[in-house]
């Protein structure tokens, strides 16, 4: 198996550099999520501001995309803007993984409680 | 970065054995797990608020009906001064990542540039959020709360529909913003606001600034669905049945905005603290920025510190993406 922790050809993160061809790439790379950060915050704007929330059935899937389209700048923010697309990939698991199992937990246990207090209200009042 | 690296690391730079685990320094490493640690925080801190939010007995207000003002102008603009910080942020994490860009290409001059903006950017986002603060502490006109029991025909917002709407004691009502704010004056006992004689109900304010307010309509359900307006005799119902409950802009006891405590005091120490952040991001870049005016990274040879700092400032960005999403679009 490949081992991960050695310094290869002097290939050291902290060193990284690159050349002035390579930069112009780089950068036209960075507009090019500026572009579409930009473009999916507009579009959510105008969705919050389009859509009524009396709808409900059209509001929940309205919600969703909203969700789903946080996700997404997420990820062009944090594999692009912060590097961690070009990281190695352990490094990158061992950021994301545990982060997603006690962040998703948390929402699943937090919510369920939430919506019973909601239901014991609704019950008792 | 793809690319060959241009000279050999030192060995004192390498961690204990001559290794380094998944090929990054120590420093970077650890800026990693820090904010894993910080975005648990701020997860657990929109959990609770979702928590909350799932349990709230009372509807919970509407972002784009809250969030719609914009300074030094009337009228409603809904979400278009929350859209304008989040656009701020993002460029200046934009002009961020160039100037870890520039660090890679050890282009002093660029990283200066693209730093010095980023700084720019933090202010004005800091300075956004300050107003953002205060219109939201002022709030918009303020609110009465009924005594009594009212039958009033409102118009509905955006549309000519009218709605018969039973108010029971308890309920609030909402004042426009110019009559609002000096019905606080004037529920404040502040001698300078006289009830005016006359047709309907009218507030005098005497001094140097003297000038006279008409009570032209109200607003019921401001915050939530069913947003709609009265004026004329249903209008003096609903003023002859208040309270002496007023309520107005937020505190850290009540808000307009909800009859749920809670919804203020998450506003404000969501917001307050990612605001917290900004401010430490900021003070950080200008730190570093005056490291590269030294030329202190130019004689290390790297400008990893800019990017060990420019991944704290996109931390900042990304937890901004999600406080946008949760409290003032969903």
């Amino acid at each position: 198996m490949e081992r991960d922790d050695l310094i290869v050809n002097d290939s050291y993160a902290a060193n990284a550099t690159h050349s002035e061809e390579d930069g112009v790439k780089i950068r036209r790379n960075i507009w090019k999520v500026t572009g579409i950060l930009t473009a999916l915050t507009f579009l959510e704007v105008m969705m919050g501001i389009y859509f009524k929330r009396s709808e409900t059935f059209t509001w929940e899937a309205i919600k969703w995309s909203f969700i789903v389209l946080t996700l997404v700048k997420a990820g062009y923010i944090v594999m692009v803007f912060m590097h961690l697309g070009e990281e190695r990939k352990n490094l990158r698991r061992i950021i994301l993984v545990p982060y997603a199992i006690f962040v998703l937990y948390l929402i699943f246990i937090a919510l369920s409680e939430g919506l019973s207090h909601f239901d014991l209200w609704e019950t008792w009042k | 970065m793809a690319g060959e690296a241009t000279k050999s690391i030192p060995k004192e730079v390498l961690w204990g054995g001559g290794r380094s685990p998944f090929s990054v320094s120590y420093g970077k490493m650890m800026m990693w797990y820090f904010l894993v640690s910080d975005a648990l925080t701020f997860g657990g801190l929109l959990v609770a608020y979702g928590f909350v939010r799932h349990g709230a007995e009372v509807p919970w207000p509407i972002g784009e009906q809250v969030f719609e003002a914009l300074p030094l102008l009337e009228g409603h603009y809904p979400l278009a001064y929350v859209a304008l910080m989040t656009f701020i942020l993002i460029i200046s994490s934009v002009t961020m990542v160039l100037g870890v860009e520039a660090g890679h290409r050890n282009d002093r001059k660029g990283v200066t540039k693209w730093l010095g903006l980023t700084i720019v950017g933090g202010f004005f986002f800091l300075g956004s959020q300050a107003w953002e603060w205060s219109h939201f502490i002022h709030g918009s006109g303020g609110a009465f709360q009924l005594s009594e029991s009212v039958t009033v025909t409102g118009t509905l917002a955006g549309s000519e529909e009218t709605k018969e709407f039973t108010l029971t004691a308890g309920d609030r009502v909402y004042m426009d913003h110019h009559f609002g704010s000096l019905m606080e004056k004037y529920h404040d006992g502040d001698r300078m606001v006289t009830m005016a004689a006359g047709n309907g109900v009218a507030l005098m304010e005497m001094g140097e600034h003297s000038h006279e307010v008409q009570l032209e309509s109200l607003t019921l359900n401001k915050y939530i669905e069913d947003r709609a307006y009265v004026s004329g005799d249903d209008m003096m119902k609903l003023w002859n049945a208040r309270s002496e409950n007023f309520i107005f802009g937020a505190n850290l006891q009540h808000s307009e905005y909800s009859e749920h405590q809670d919804y203020a005091g998450f506003f404000f120490f969501i917001t307050g603290f990612h605001g917290f952040h900004v401010f430490s991001g900021v003070i950080l870049n200008i730190v570093i920025f005056l490291m590269v005016l030294n030329g202190v990274f130019e004689r290390r040879g790297h400008y990893e510190m800019v990017e060990k700092v420019g991944l704290y400032w996109h931390f900042v960005d990304l937890v901004w993406v999600f406080v946008f999403t949760f409290f003032y679009l969903v």
